[in-house]
């Protein structure tokens, strides 16, 4: 029997990928790194700025996303998010811009733990990529 | 009558209008092709968003300390209206049609005595609504510039919302958009999103249990401010393919009206042509007759 699943992502725009031969999916939940097999249990959680890793029979993927939703059943991970970029299309300057704003957004005097923590994430990510 | 020159000039004048209106239509019809694609492609993400919550909100065991933004303020008292029109004009009854139903709201809600706040986004909705609610707008935003709905847009409007609620400046939102039907077909709606409506698609099975992590309550409380852009953002995108319908099938009336308007006027002109030989060969024939 094969172990291979389908991966959905979608953003809002449009539907932004699409795969059937998936056999593993890492992605950044909120507390904490979660892998994804084949037949997990059905699961529902939301993410934070990271990596989000698909590993598949055509090979490995990996893809930066700034939140999302990941909802997982009947072999298929559903995976919402507002913002992503695959990192093999990633641009230096695109790169150094948004890790200025997650910098930016964290050094805000005012914003709450929750959002700090959430830019803190971004700027983290941001950096291991660079 | 109208001299010859007259007409003249007022053909030409219908020919020009009827060239404009026609290229408004192609390029209508160009946009609108876009505006229908993202709207299709913009629908799975809205759906999903959709029934992960109904599965959320089904597991929800204690409904007193879900979020507000899902079980309401307790109050149906001050009521916020979003009002989403076009910015530009000359797309036939599209802003009028979203205006009237909205109008017609809130009498509804005036008769019952509840209190009104209206949030336009789009310019042309409130220079409608401002000269008779023009009290009641505490908002209002614009897009002009940018070219195509997108979901930054959405995110902005949806982050004003929250906030107002947050800060409990109104129990009930509803957004008013036209949804896109097809081409000359519009239809205008009025959708409460907060607090949001979960019971209509009970027939969905969700009888799965789902895990959780974190629990219910805390992802609930991060999905529904999301759930409020992602649903406004889906209003714009509906509503920019309705715009374009609606001015497409206006310009194409435009088009055709200002074709009859030629035809009327060239038969006008041709008479009074040939009335004015007519007349002149009367005048030469009996000229003559009198010698």
């Amino acid at each position: 029997m094969s172990d291979e699943f389908k991966i959905e992502i979608v953003n809002p725009e449009k539907s932004f990928l699409s795969k059937e031969d998936v056999n593993e999916v890492v992605v950044p939940a909120f507390e904490g790194e979660m892998g994804i097999l084949k037949d997990h249990i059905s699961i529902i959680s939301f993410l934070k700025p990271g990596i989000v890793t698909i590993q598949a029979k055509s090979g490995e993927e990996k893809y930066y996303v700034e939140d999302g939703i990941i909802e997982f059943k009947n072999n298929t991970l559903s995976i919402l998010t507002s913002y992503i970029l695959n990192l093999k299309d990633i641009e230096k300057n695109k790169l150094q811009e948004l890790l200025k704003n997650a910098e930016e957004e964290s050094n805000k005097p005012e914003i709450s733990d929750q959002l700090k923590y959430l830019a803190d994430q971004k700027v983290e990510t941001l950096k291991s990529i660079n | 009558m109208a001299s010859l020159d007259d007409l003249k000039k007022r053909i030409t004048s219908v020919k020009s209008t009827q060239k404009i209106t026609k290229a408004m239509k192609m390029v209508a019809a160009a946009k609108l092709k876009r505006a229908q694609d993202s709207a299709e492609k913009g629908r799975p993400y809205s759906e999903k968003m959709n029934n992960i919550i109904l599965n959320l909100s089904s597991g929800i065991s204690d409904k007193e300390t879900a979020p507000k933004l899902l079980s309401g303020s307790g109050k149906e008292q001050i009521h916020l209206c979003v009002v989403m029109t076009s910015d530009r004009g000359l797309c036939g009854g599209f802003n009028a049609n979203i205006i009237k139903k909205a109008k017609s709201y809130f009498t509804k809600l005036n008769k019952e005595g509840k209190e009104l706040k209206i949030i336009t986004v789009g310019s042309k909705g409130n220079d409608q609504l401002k000269r008779v609610y023009g009290d009641k707008i505490i908002e209002n935003i614009s897009f002009k510039n940018s070219k195509n709905a997108n979901y930054f847009d959405a995110e902005k409007v949806g982050k004003i919302i929250i906030e107002k609620f947050q800060k409990e400046e109104f129990d009930i939102c509803t957004i008013f958009y036209n949804q896109f039907k097809n081409v000359i077909t519009q239809i205008p709606q009025a959708q409460q999103i907060i607090p949001l409506n979960t019971k209509s698609d009970d027939q969905n099975n969700s009888e799965d249990n789902y895990e959780f992590e974190p629990d219910e309550d805390e992802i609930l409380s991060n999905l529904l401010p999301k759930n409020i852009s992602t649903q406004i953002f889906k209003a714009m995108l509906e509503n920019s393919a309705s715009e374009q319908g609606a001015r497409m099938s206006a310009m194409d009336n435009a088009t055709r009206n200002a074709g009859e308007m030629v035809d009327k006027l060239t038969i006008e002109y041709n008479r009074s042509r040939q009335a004015a030989i007519t007349k002149e060969l009367i005048e030469i024939i009996s000229g003559a007759e009198s010698l």
